[in-house]
C-alpha cells in the first residue's frame, strides 16, 4: 500500500477542521450523511480548506440551516448553532453584531434561503452585514424528498410539478445573485458550479474569497453554488455532474456579480463601553437639570390627604394636550402625590384628536384610566361634547372657548371658558396654550403648589426660549380665571392691559 | 435612585439595560413602538447592538443569535408581532436560550386594535408554539413593576435558560409612573455553553434537533424537570385583605389593580372581599389559590380577556369553589363600578353558599 | 506501468466511500476504478489500480466524503 512508503507524504487529506470522528452522528460516524455524490459534501470540504488556509478555525462559526445541511454542526469542528428555517441570516446577523471577531458563515439550500429565508438574506445582504454566505442550489429540494424549489428550472419535474415547472402557474427560476446584485451593499456575489473538475477548484476559491473578505472586515459576501442531488434528479452522480454543467448553467449563468473586495472599506464600528457608573447618566436616570443647570430635587412636600383629582386633558394633535398631562404629573409627582398618565395612542392619536388621563392621588392609584373625570381640560369644542357626559357631578370642566356652547351649558359640572388658545397668541405662540390652561387649573383648584409646578416646567422644558414663554403663560392663564371671578358675567379679555 | 415620572415603553428599556442586556433587535408596532425607539436611542452609549429587524421573524431570530452568542438580549412587540415570533420561542425554549421578550398586549384577533388588552394570555402562558416547552411569565401591573420584573426577567432567563416573557397590556407601556431605577448591574461574562468565536467555546453547539427519539425524549424531560423547578421555587403573587375573604378577586396586571379598589369598596359596602394578583403567569401560583379555596367562597376572575386566566384559577381550584369570570376586551379596562356590579351580583345570584354580608367588612 | 516511478498514489478509505463514482470519471490519468466487492454499508468502494497516479489531486476535491480518499505525493529528496 502506498500509504506504507515511507517515501511517500499526503498532500490531500481529511482536512482537520472536520471532527476525527462524527460524535454528534447517531451512527456510521465515520461518513457523512449525505448520499453518495452530493455536492453538499463537496462544498463543507472546500469549506473546511477555505478556515485551514486562513487559519480561522477558532473564530469561526458555522449556522446550519434547515434542508439536507441542517447538520452541518456534526462535521466542522467550528462553533456550531443550528437555526430554524431559512432564518440563519437573522441569526448569523445577531452573532456577528456581538462577536465581531468571529468569523459568521450562514450556510444555507435553495429552499431555505430563496424560499422561506427570502426576506432575511435579503435584508441581512441589504444591511451589509459582514457575514459569508454559501447558498446552494440543487434547483430541488431534497430532504422532504423532490419538491419544487424556487429555483426547479422551467419544465423540470418535481412532485409538485408532476407536469413539470410551467411558469405561468408557478413562476420562473429565482435568481438569488442577480436579485442581491440590485442591493447597493453587498461586497462580493458569485456563482459557481460542482459541474467539473474546474468548477470545483472555482468553488473552492469562491468560497474562500467569501471568507477573507469577513476576515478583513469587509461586509456582506454570497457564493451560489450549483450542486448536483443524483438521488432526487434520479441520476447517477456523473449524470448529475453533467447536468449541472450543461443544463443548470443556462438557468443560472455562472460568474461574478458583484466584487469590491479590492475597494470595500472595513465597516467595523467604533464602540466604546462606558463604565458601569456611568450608565444612570447616560439613561437620563440621575437628577434632572433644567435650562439653568441647577437640580430639582423634590423639597419636604404636604399632600392633602383626602386628594383625588381624576383629569381628562383633550383636544386636538398639536395643542399640547399630552403634555399638558405630562406637567400635572410631574408637578403631582413633585408635590408628593401618586400619579399616573395614560395617553391616547395610536392611529387616532395622528388622525387628529388627542387625549389623555391623569390621577394625582393622596394614595395608590387603582386603574391609570379615568372613566369617571372630575376634571376635564377640554382644548376643542368635540372634546368638549366628548366627555361632558363622563363627568361627575360638581367637577371642574376648562373649555378653550370665550363662551360655552348653549347646550352644554346645563350639564351640572361647571363649564369655565379660557380662551387659552388666543392668550396663548397674544403672548407670541398659540402653542402655550395648554401652559395657560394649566395656569388656569391651578389658579381654580390650588390642587398643586407653584413649587411643584416650577420644578415640573423645570424639567420638562429644556430650552430657555419656551422657558420663558411658559411661565408667561402660566400666569397669563391664572389671571384669566382672577379675572373671571372679579367678574364672572362677561370675561373680556381682550381689555386685560396685561395681556395686550 | 430618586423617582422619576416615566413611561413604560421606556422604562423597560432603561431596565433592560440596567440589567446587563446588551443587545436589542425589533420591529415597531403599536403600543411597543416607543421600545424599539429607546432601544435605538441607548445601546449604541453603552456599546450594545441594536438592529431594526425586517419583521419580528428575523428580530426573533436575531434574538436567538445574541443568545446562542451568549450576550444578554431582548425584543419587545405587541400581539401580532408576538403571534410571528412564535417560530421562534419554540426555538429559543429548545435550545434552551435565554432571553427576554417583552409583550405589550392589544386588542386581537387579527389586526383587532390598539387598545389594551389581556388576549394573548394562551398565547404566552400556554405556550403558542410547537412542541412540549413553557415560558416564564413575569405581569407587571405598573411601571415600577414592569422596570423590576424586566430585570428579574434577565436572571430567570440565566437561571433556567429560557426565553422569559414580560407580559402587560399596552396600558402599562403607554402610561407614565413615577419609578425609582435601582443601581446598574455589571454585565455578565458569556455563559460557558455560548458560542463565541473562540478556542474555548469552538466545541459548542447550539441547536434544538434530536432525531432518535430516546435522545429527545430525554431532552424533553431535562425540560420538564426546569420546568418543575420553575413551578416549586419561582412562583410570585401579592394578596390583599384575603385572610378573613369570603370572595377572593383573581386578575393580572393593570386589571389587579382595579380589584383592590374594588375590595376597598366591597369591604366599606359590607363585603368581605379580598384580592389575589398573580405575578408569575407561569409558573401559576397555583397552590396559593388552592390554598385560599380553603378558606373562600367564591373566586371572581377578572380579566381584559374572555376567559384565559380563569381556565388556570379554575385548575387550582380543583372544582372545590365556584370561580366566576368577568372580562372586558376591545381595548376596553374594566371600571371598579362595573366589577363592583359584577362582585354583588355573584353574591346574589352566583353564590352556591348563601353569604353572610356584615353591615362592615372592614 | 513502474509504481516506483509514479509521482503520486492514492488511499481511499474503503468503509467510508460510498461509491458515487466521481472519482473515477474524474481522474485524468485514469487509475482508479470501483471495486467489485462491496464496503461494509454494502456500496462498491473506489479503489486505486495501484500505479499511474500524478498526485493531482482531482479525485480528492470530487470526492463528497470529508476523508474518502487521501492523496499522497513522492518525496524528492
Amino acid at each position: 500500500m502506498a500509504s506504507d512508503t515511507p517515501a511517500m507524504a499526503v498532500v490531500h487529506g481529511r482536512s482537520p477542521i472536520f471532527y476525527r470522528r462524527f460524535d454528534r452522528k447517531d451512527d456510521d460516524q465515520h461518513q457523512t450523511h449525505y448520499c453518495p455524490g452530493c455536492g453538499h459534501g463537496i462544498v463543507t470540504k472546500l469549506l473546511a480548506e477555505a478556515i485551514d488556509t486562513l487559519g480561522i478555525q477558532d473564530r469561526t462559526i458555522l449556522v446550519s440551516p434547515v434542508g439536507c445541511s441542517v447538520f452541518g454542526y456534526e462535521y466542522l469542528d467550528v462553533g456550531n448553532i443550528q437555526v430554524a428555517h431559512g432564518r440563519g441570516p437573522a441569526v448569523a446577523t445577531a452573532v456577528k453584531r456581538s462577536r465581531p471577531d468571529s468569523i459568521v458563515v450562514s450556510y444555507q439550500g435553495d429552499g431555505d434561503l430563496a424560499a422561506i429565508g427570502t426576506a432575511e438574506i435579503v435584508h441581512a445582504a441589504n444591511r451589509g452585514e459582514t457575514v459569508s454566505v454559501i447558498f446552494v442550489n440543487n434547483a430541488i429540494y431534497g430532504m422532504t424528498g423532490g419538491q419544487m424549489a424556487p429555483t426547479t428550472l422551467l419544465g423540470e419535474k418535481t412532485t409538485t410539478t408532476p407536469r413539470g415547472r410551467d411558469p405561468a402557474v408557478h413562476g420562473y427560476p429565482l435568481k438569488v445573485c442577480e436579485l442581491l446584485a440590485t442591493l447597493e451593499a453587498p461586497v462580493f456575489l458569485e456563482r459557481v458550479a460542482l459541474g467539473s473538475n474546474k468548477q470545483i477548484m472555482a468553488t473552492g476559491r469562491a468560497l474562500r474569497r467569501a471568507l477573507e473578505n469577513q476576515v478583513h472586515g469587509l461586509g456582506f459576501s454570497l457564493v451560489e453554488v450549483l450542486s448536483p442531488c443524483p438521488t432526487i434528479w434520479g441520476l447517477d452522480p456523473a449524470e448529475a455532474q453533467t447536468f449541472v454543467r450543461e443544463t443548470m448553467t443556462r438557468t443560472f449563468p455562472l460568474g461574478n456579480f458583484r466584487d469590491r473586495s479590492a475597494s470595500a472599506v472595513p465597516q467595523r464600528l467604533a464602540v466604546t463601553v462606558p463604565d458601569l457608573g456611568e450608565l444612570p447618566r447616560i439613561l437620563g436616570l440621575g437628577p434632572a437639570s433644567g435650562v439653568d443647570g441647577a437640580s430639582d430635587t423634590v423639597a419636604p412636600a404636604s399632600p392633602v390627604p383626602t386628594a383625588d383629582h381624576r383629569i381628562v386633558v383633550a383636544g386636538f394633535g398639536g395643542q399640547g394636550v399630552l403634555l399638558l398631562g405630562e406637567f400635572l404629573a410631574e408637578a403631582g409627582l413633585s408635590a408628593g402625590y401618586h400619579v399616573s398618565w395614560l395617553p391616547s395612542y395610536g392611529p387616532q392619536m395622528r388622525s387628529g384628536t388627542s387625549n389623555c388621563h391623569v390621577r394625582i392621588s393622596a394614595v395608590p392609584i387603582d386603574s391609570p384610566v379615568v372613566s369617571r373625570p372630575n376634571v376635564l381640560i377640554a382644548l376643542n369644542e368635540p372634546a368638549l361634547r366628548k366627555f361632558l357626559p363622563s363627568m361627575e357631578p360638581g367637577g371642574l370642566v376648562l373649555y378653550n372657548a370665550d363662551s360655552v356652547p348653549v347646550d352644554c351649558a346645563g350639564s351640572g359640572a361647571g363649564i369655565t371658558p379660557i380662551a387659552s388658545t388666543a392668550i396663548a397668541d397674544r403672548l407670541g405662540s398659540a402653542k402655550v396654550g395648554n401652559v395657560v390652561m394649566l395656569g388656569a387649573l391651578l389658579e381654580a383648584t390650588g390642587m398643586l403648589p407653584d413649587s411643584a409646578l416650577e420644578r415640573a416646567l423645570h424639567r420638562l422644558v429644556t430650552r430657555e426660549r419656551w422657558y420663558e414663554l411658559d411661565r408667561a403663560a402660566l400666569q397669563a392663564g391664572r389671571a384669566a380665571v382672577r379675572r373671571m371671578t372679579a367678574a364672572p358675567a362677561e370675561p373680556s379679555l381682550a381689555q386685560d392691559p396685561a395681556m395686550g | 435612585m430618586e423617582p422619576q415620572l416615566i413611561k413604560g415603553n421606556e422604562a423597560v428599556v432603561k431596565a433592560a439595560l440596567l440589567a446587563g442586556c446588551r443587545a436589542y433587535y425589533g420591529y415597531p408596532i403599536t403600543p411597543a413602538s416607543e421600545i424599539v425607539e429607546m432601544a435605538a436611542l441607548y445601546l449604541p452609549e453603552v456599546g450594545g447592538v441594536f438592529v431594526q429587524a425586517e419583521s419580528e421573524v428575523a428580530a426573533i431570530n436575531m434574538l436567538y443569535g445574541g443568545a446562542s452568542a451568549g450576550v444578554r438580549a431582548m425584543t419587545a412587540s405587541s400581539g401580532p408581532g408576538i403571534s410571528l415570533m412564535q417560530e421562534g420561542f419554540s426555538y429559543l425554549a429548545g435550545a434552551e436560550l435565554p432571553c427576554v421578550i417583552v409583550d405589550m398586549m392589544r386588542g386581537g384577533p387579527g389586526l383587532g386594535g390598539i387598545g389594551p388588552e389581556q388576549g394573548d394570555y394562551f398565547q404566552i402562558v400556554k405556550g403558542g408554539g410547537h412542541g412540549c416547552y413553557r415560558n416564564l411569565v413575569l405581569a407587571p401591573a405598573s411601571v415600577q413593576e414592569l422596570v423590576d420584573l424586566t430585570m428579574l426577567a434577565f436572571e430567570l432567563a440565566d437561571r433556567y435558560r429560557n426565553p422569559v416573557v414580560v407580559l402587560a397590556d399596552g396600558s402599562v407601556g403607554q402610561m407614565m409612573e413615577p419609578v425609582s431605577f435601582p443601581e446598574p448591574r455589571p454585565v455578565p461574562a458569556a455563559p460557558a455553553w455560548a458560542v463565541t468565536g473562540t478556542a474555548a467555546t469552538r466545541q459548542n453547539l447550539v441547536s434544538s434537533i434530536h432525531l432518535e427519539p430516546d435522545v429527545l425524549e430525554g431532552h424533553i424531560r431535562a425540560l420538564e424537570a426546569k420546568y418543575r423547578e420553575a413551578e416549586r421555587s419561582e412562583p410570585r403573587w401579592e394578596t390583599w385583605r384575603v385572610e378573613d375573604a369570603d370572595i377572593v378577586l383573581v386578575g393580572y396586571g393593570i386589571v389587579g389593580r382595579v380589584l383592590r379598589a374594588v375590595v376597598e369598596t366591597a369591604r366599606r359596602r359590607g363585603i368581605r372581599a379580598g384580592l389575589l394578583r398573580p405575578i408569575t403567569l407561569y409558573p401559576f401560583p397555583t397552590r396559593a389559590i388552592r390554598a385560599l379555596a380553603d378558606s373562600v367562597r367564591d373566586f371572581v376572575v377578572v380579566e381584559m380577556s374572555t376567559g384565559q386566566l380563569v381556565e388556570d384559577v379554575r385548575l387550582a381550584v380543583e372544582g372545590s369553589r365556584p370561580v366566576e369570570t368577568y372580562g372586558r376586551v376591545g381595548g376596553n379596562i374594566p371600571t371598579v363600578e362595573e366589577v363592583l356590579q359584577f362582585v354583588e351580583r355573584t353574591i346574589l345570584v352566583g353564590a352556591r353558599v348563601p353569604l353572610e354580608v356584615s353591615p362592615n367588612g372592614q | 506501468m513502474d509504481e516506483a516511478r509514479d509521482r503520486g498514489a492514492v488511499a481511499i478509505d474503503r468503509d467510508e466511500c460510498k461509491g458515487c463514482g466521481l472519482c473515477v470519471e474524474a481522474c485524468p490519468p485514469r487509475v482508479l476504478r470501483l471495486s467489485g466487492e462491496l464496503n461494509h454499508c454494502g456500496y462498491h468502494p473506489a479503489e486505486y489500480l495501484g500505479a499511474g497516479c500524478t498526485a493531482c489531486g482531482i479525485c480528492y476535491y470530487v470526492c463528497p466524503e470529508p476523508g474518502g480518499i487521501t492523496v499522497l505525493r513522492r518525496q524528492v529528496a
